[in-house]
């Protein structure tokens, strides 16, 4: 099976966040940068089930030209390759705009005989969380979707419609997923191909090995200029929250404050007797 | 008419976060509908979007919006009477079949259905009020804003970096599609309606079950753990300070004093220490307690984001300059192995 990852090089923040001139973005320069945390969950996926399936992972980002790092470093953990569509101002893309140009790359490349049976993404970008990216291509790609998956793995006889839910179920390739719902853990079963936004969770992202990272710096990045954005981004502008001063009033040091802190616990009425 | 999603649990009652958004529904209701088709501003240097139609609601402010629900499953009583008091003048009720397995396609399309051509839809910034709110934006070509916490009119303001900053943005469009975030208003009451029970016989496309739950297991304690995590009015928190995974005696000790839960930080799940069902943060669950006890965590901000609701924190911390320490209410610096049996100690000397 050929997977296709969508990662985004998203700053690595920690503490307190400072705005550009514009106030239109954050200013990242003196932060690192990372891939959110639920796309290193879908490299692992990815690798794991392209594995099982002997088949192969591409990762892809849209973004400035040092994302090729986020790239590389899903090679050093077991991608093959990588795509680059290259843009210095990532914040003029909206959602909708990131997703048709995914659906582009995804078409084109099945044009060219790569064909990618999934598509894995995040279930929502560490900086602007926008929750949508994955859904707005499975449409564009006219491709079921499933989103908060934590673990998945191919089957052979898949789709719906053999739990008696009317759906479609030819049994053909396909994977099972598994996501968290309200009332347990939810199991759905859906032919290939399929975009899937993975959540954190359901697997432990793996560490590089020597030999990953010395492949990783030798791995083809195919690399694209990024369109104009058609839709753009609804952005006005991004404000930080007040400043606060602290207010705490400190207990005590150590098991002698303890007593002071079960006052607190009692007057709150949470102590159950 | 703004739409909003109303999910309940298992009991058939109003979930918490439906009813924060049915609340902010009605306390913004004019903001929402005047920003309605409002092309979005564009920063300087930016070129302007295309398509967007600069109409005027038709139910403008103050021939006053009606706030109305959508509720797919079964509607209880207790439900009806809850959306009542939240000030629901109508709800749109779906029971079909084929929308017990959730299927999001054909739960979104039903939504779609009945959602008005001007005006807002919304939901809670749930995992399945996220999706939802995704597809119907696609299905009804607008955009769609996550995690919404106010509205004015220049815009709506939404968390990102998992809220440690705010992204102003006008959506333009007739219909506008948002989430809101977790805890960002409470639930109010107010005169009493009596909703209009509105019964929807739906065709559903075969086409939308392609993503069918086929089964659930209930067994499994993951989905247990996080409701009792959300819904808990005490929660302890633990982190790296723990130092391992048999050294959460204490804390769990406390968890049962205050028939609590447990809630963990990134670095505990990471390590394998405890279940990521019990992660609270951007990744994790969005908790708000009466009180937060956090032991050993320092504040990141990712943690910081799921602990915005709660209405008193306390922090064990050996760090006094920790974030955590720095907003918190009450602290205790000191190990809090130490600390925290002794307060276990306390409390069963206090109430036997
Ligand atoms: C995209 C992204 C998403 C994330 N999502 C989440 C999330 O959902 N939830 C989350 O929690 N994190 C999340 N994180 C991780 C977050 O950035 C922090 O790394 C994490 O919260 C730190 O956990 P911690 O406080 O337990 O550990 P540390 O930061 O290592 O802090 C340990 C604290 O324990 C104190 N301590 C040590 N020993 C003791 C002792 N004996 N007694 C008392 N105190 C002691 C220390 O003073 C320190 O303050 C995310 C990160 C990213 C990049
Ligand atoms: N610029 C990008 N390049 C590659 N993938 C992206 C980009 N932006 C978003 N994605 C993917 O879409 C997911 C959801 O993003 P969002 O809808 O913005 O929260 C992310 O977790 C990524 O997997």
């Amino acid at each position: 099976m050929d997977i296709l990852v969508c990662i985004k090089r998203v700053p690595d923040i920690s503490g307190r966040i400072t705005l550009d001139d514009s106030a239109t973005d954050i200013d990242d320069r003196s932060l690192g940068h990372t891939m959110s945390a639920h796309e290193e969950c879908a490299v692992e996926l990815a690798i794991q089930t392209a594995a099982d399936t002997s088949g192969s992972v591409t990762v892809l980002t849209l973004g400035p030209a040092e994302a090729v790092e986020q790239l590389r470093a899903a090679v050093a953990v077991g991608a093959k390759d990588g795509i680059l569509i290259e843009t210095d101002d990532l914040s003029a893309f909206g959602p909708e705009d990131i997703a048709s140009i995914i659906g582009d790359i995804v078409r084109d490349r099945a044009e060219q005989g790569q064909t990618f049976d999934l598509v894995l993404l995040g279930n929502d970008a560490a900086d602007t969380g926008d929750f949508q990216v994955g859904i707005r291509l499975a449409y564009d790609l006219d491709y079921p979707v499933l989103t908060g998956i934590s673990t998945l793995h191919a089957v052979e006889g898949a789709g719906a419609g053999d739990a008696g839910a009317g759906g479609p179920g030819s049994g053909g390739p396909g994977v099972e997923a598994r996501g968290i719902g309200p009332s347990g853990t939810e199991i759905f079963s859906l032919e290939l191909p399929a975009v899937i936004a993975v959540q954190e969770g359901g697997v432990d992202p793996r560490y590089p090995s020597i030999t990953g990272r010395m492949k990783a710096k030798k791995a083809r990045i195919t690399e694209y200029d990024a369109p104009e954005p058609g839709t753009g981004n609804p952005r006005i502008g991004l404000e930080l929250p007040p400043e606060t001063t602290s207010s705490v009033t400190i207990l005590g040091e150590g098991p002698d404050a303890a007593p002071a802190l079960v006052d607190i616990l009692e007057e709150i009425g949470v102590i159950r007797s | 008419m703004t739409l909003v999603f109303v999910e309940t649990d298992e009991g058939g009652q109003v979930q918490l976060t439906s009813a924060e958004a049915v609340t902010f529904a009605r306390t913004n209701a004019d903001v929402l509908a005047g920003l309605v088709g409002s092309p979005p501003e564009q920063p300087p240097g930016r070129s302007a979007t295309s398509g967007q139609v600069a109409q005027r609601p038709q139910g403008s402010s103050d021939e006053g919006v009606t706030v109305e629900a959508a509720v797919i499953g079964q509607l209880t009583d207790a439900a009806t009477e809850q959306l009542a008091r939240l000030g629901v003048e109508t709800i749109h009720h779906l029971e079909h079949p084929e929308l017990e397995a959730y299927s999001a396609a054909a739960w979104a399309q039903a939504l779609v259905d009945i959602a008005p051509e001007t005006g807002t839809v919304m939901a809670s910034g749930t995992p399945r009020g996220m999706e939802l709110m995704a597809h119907v934006a696609v299905r009804t070509g607008q955009r769609m804003a996550a995690n919404v916490i106010a509205a004015d009119a220049d815009g709506l303001l939404r968390q990102v970096l998992g809220g440690s900053a705010f992204e102003r943005l006008a959506l333009g469009g007739d219909l506008q599609v948002l989430t809101i975030a977790g805890h960002a208003c409470s639930p109010e009451d107010t005169t009493a309606t009596t909703p209009e029970v509105i019964e929807y016989e739906l065709e559903i496309a075969v086409e939308d079950l392609r993503t069918a739950v086929v089964r659930t297991e209930v067994e499994t304690t993951d989905a247990a753990d996080a409701s009792g995590l959300t819904q808990a009015r005490a929660v302890v928190g633990a982190g790296r300070g723990v130092g391992s995974e048999n050294g959460f005696g204490e804390v769990l000790e406390l968890v049962n004093h205050l028939g609590g839960a447990l809630g963990v930080s990134r670095v505990v799940t990471g390590l394998g220490w405890r279940p990521h069902s019990e992660q609270v943060g951007q990744t994790g669950s969005r908790i708000s307690p009466d009180v937060y006890i956090a032991c050993g965590i320092s504040g990141a901000i990712q943690h910081m984001a799921g602990i915005e609701g709660a209405k008193t924190l306390i922090a064990i911390n050996t760090d006094e300059e920790s974030t955590m320490v720095q907003r918190a209410d009450y602290a205790i610096i000191g190990d809090l192995h130490e600390v925290v049996g002794a307060v276990n100690e306390e409390i069963r000397t206090r109430h036997g």
